[in-house]
Parts: C-alpha cells; sequence; structure tokens
C-alpha cells in the first residue's frame, strides 16, 4: 500500500461511513415514517447483531477454520444468561469467565 | 413533574454506556497494533480510527490494504461492512428525529453498535422520554467509549508489535455482541428474527463483500415483521370471539 491510496481509503471511508450513519437521521428527520417501515425496523438489532456474531464465533480463526468448542460454549453461555437475566453485565461476565476456564483448564 | 432530567438522562445513559469500555478498549487497542504492524505511522493510525469510528470496517479496510486490493474494492467492501449503520440510523430516526440538525450531525458522527443498541433498547422500553432527553442520554452512552476508542488506539500504535500474542482479544467483539442482544429478546418474534438471522448468516457465510450478514439480517428483520403479524392477527381474532 502506498500513502496516496491509504488516504484515499481513509477519506473516502470516513465520508462513506458519515453517509450512512446520517441518512434517516439527517434527511428523514422528523417526517412519518410508514407502519410497514417502523415493525421491520423493530426487529433490526435481534437479527443484524446475531447475524454479525455468529460467523465469527463458529469460525473464529477466519472463514472455513475449524470450529473453537470453547468459543462456542462461551457464546452460548453469555446468549442463555443475558437472554433470562437480561442484564448485559451478567451475560459478558458468564461468557468471559467460560472462555477463560476453557483457556486454563481445557485448551 | 418528570423524574427524569436532561442531565440525569445523560448520566443514565453514561452508565449504562461504560461496561461497554472494555470491549472498545481491547478493539481499539487491536487496530492499533494491526495498523502499526501493517506500517502505517501514529497519525495515519488515529486519522483513521477518528475519523471512521468502526472497528469491523477498519479491519476489514486493514486487510484488503495489506491484501493489495484496488482502492475501489477496499472502499466498497468496508462500506459494505458498515452498512448496518444506515439501519441503525433509519432505526433511532423515529426517536431521534425531532432534534435540531447540528445535534443530528453529531449522532450520526457517533452512531456505532453500542450507542445505538443502548439507546433503542431504552427508548423502546421508556417511551415517556422527551427528545431532549432521548439525545443527552445518547450521548451519554457514547462518551466513554469514544474516549477509550481514541485512547486505546493511540496506545495500540505505541505498543506496536510489542503486545504478546497469547490474548484472546478476539473473542471480546463477539462476546460483547452477544451479551448487548441476549436482553433484547423479549418476545416470540425477536427470537424468530434472532434464530433466521443466525441460519441465514451462517449458510451463506461463503458470500463476498458481507453479502451474508446483509442477507441474513435483512431476511431476519422481515420474519420477525412477519411474525408479530401473525401473532397480533392471532390475539385479536381471540378477541373477538
Amino acid at each position: 500500500m502506498n500513502t496516496a491510496q491509504l488516504w484515499t481509503v481513509i477519506l473516502s471511508l470516513g465520508a462513506g461511513s458519515f453517509l450512512l450513519r446520517f441518512s434517516f437521521l439527517g434527511f428523514i428527520g422528523n417526517r412519518p415514517m410508514p407502519e410497514w417501515l417502523l415493525r421491520h425496523l423493530r426487529y433490526t438489532a435481534v437479527a443484524i447483531l446475531p447475524a454479525l456474531v455468529a460467523p465469527l464465533i463458529v469460525w473464529s480463526d477466519g472463514p472455513g477454520t475449524e470450529p473453537d468448542l470453547g468459543q462456542i460454549i462461551a457464546a452460548l453461555c453469555a446468549l442463555f444468561f443475558g437472554w433470562r437475566t437480561k442484564n448485559v453485565f451478567v451475560a459478558i461476565f458468564a461468557g468471559a469467565s467460560v472462555m477463560a476456564l476453557w483457556v486454563i483448564f481445557v485448551a | 413533574m418528570t423524574t427524569t432530567t436532561t442531565k440525569s438522562a445523560y448520566l443514565q445513559g453514561l452508565r449504562d454506556g461504560a461496561p461497554f469500555m472494555a470491549v472498545a478498549g481491547p478493539f481499539a487497542l487491536l487496530f492499533g497494533v494491526l495498523a502499526t504492524e501493517a506500517g502505517l505511522n501514529l497519525f495515519e493510525v488515529m486519522s483513521f480510527s477518528f475519523v471512521v469510528i468502526a472497528g469491523a470496517a477498519q479491519f476489514t479496510a486493514l486487510q484488503l490494504l495489506q491484501d493489495n486490493a484496488p482502492t475501489l474494492v477496499v472502499i466498497t467492501s468496508a462500506l459494505a461492512v458498515n452498512l448496518r449503520v444506515a439501519m441503525y440510523s433509519a432505526a433511532l430516526t423515529p426517536y431521534l428525529g425531532d432534534a435540531p440538525l447540528w445535534q443530528r450531525i453529531f449522532a450520526s458522527y457517533l452512531l456505532v453498535d453500542q450507542s445505538y443498541a443502548l439507546s433503542h433498547g431504552k427508548f423502546e422500553a421508556t417511551p415517556s422520554l422527551t427528545t431532549r432527553q432521548r439525545m443527552a442520554y445518547y450521548f451519554g452512552t457514547c462518551t466513554l467509549v469514544m474516549i477509550i476508542w481514541f485512547i486505546f488506539s493511540y496506545i495500540g500504535a505505541a505498543l506496536g508489535t510489542q503486545l504478546p500474542p497469547q490474548i484472546p482479544l478476539n473473542f471480546a467483539l463477539p462476546i460483547a455482541f452477544i451479551s448487548m442482544v441476549a436482553p433484547m429478546l423479549r418476545t416470540f418474534p425477536h427470537l424468530i428474527a434472532a434464530f433466521v438471522g443466525i441460519v441465514v448468516s451462517l449458510l451463506l457465510a461463503g458470500l463476498p463483500f458481507s453479502l451474508g450478514l446483509f442477507l441474513g439480517g435483512l431476511l431476519g428483520m422481515m420474519a420477525g415483521a412477519r411474525a408479530e403479524i401473525i401473532l397480533d392477527n392471532k390475539r385479536f381474532g381471540e378477541a373477538t370471539e
């Protein structure tokens, strides 16, 4: 990579990311949005975050690598405790503890 | 009299956002370290983190730059990874769209997974908040995470190649995202949306440009909305009998 390419990427990525973030907040503002759109938006986070995370857990060392059982168990624990307790800290603590125990005693 | 003032909403956002320092820190650190290893100098690393503020997109761009991919491919792929922030922007608009333009510009610049997830959850659970209080809460959730993001990008860049490789920094991201999303799974349609998102994204993981992620998110969203309609109709049907 050369300096010119690097700065082209940094500045384009900055501008592009801002436009993505500003898109609805900036251009739609307080104009009403249709009910069907709002209904779909209620499920953005609960659909896209799991979709983002699932491949990172199953193929933790990159696409096509062997699944790591410890990471999968840790992820399921975080998910279960977060879901039952509705508490972010409990979920993080459960996931991190299982991962630490796995690294120390099993791996 | 309202019990929540603008200031207390900001402070509550600050408190709710605090644990995510533990998430943003390692990622900024890792980015700083990897970018320095790739040959970026301190000013370039900091500019990257300051201008873009998107961990996953920055890692994608860095990887492709090192692979000597064409500039256009680097930019398109990294933006594709970041496309989800447009959905976050749409999801927050019903709650923050009333705010003055300058606030919406700052809010847009600071829109990341954490600020979106915390704020959207809060706004949904507390409909009585005013737009001012919502904006205050939102900026509260951003404050500490952003400070940590910049400081740890700097530390990572300064440390460069000196970090021991045994520390599994890469697992902080998945655990953080799971911990954010699990408490949001309150209804059956939420579970359907998450399940469809996971299955589709795993099945399509081989597609380029993170297409599996978008299709997973999109289909999960549609499945959740559809499940909500079916459940509502069922309830309505029973009520009229």
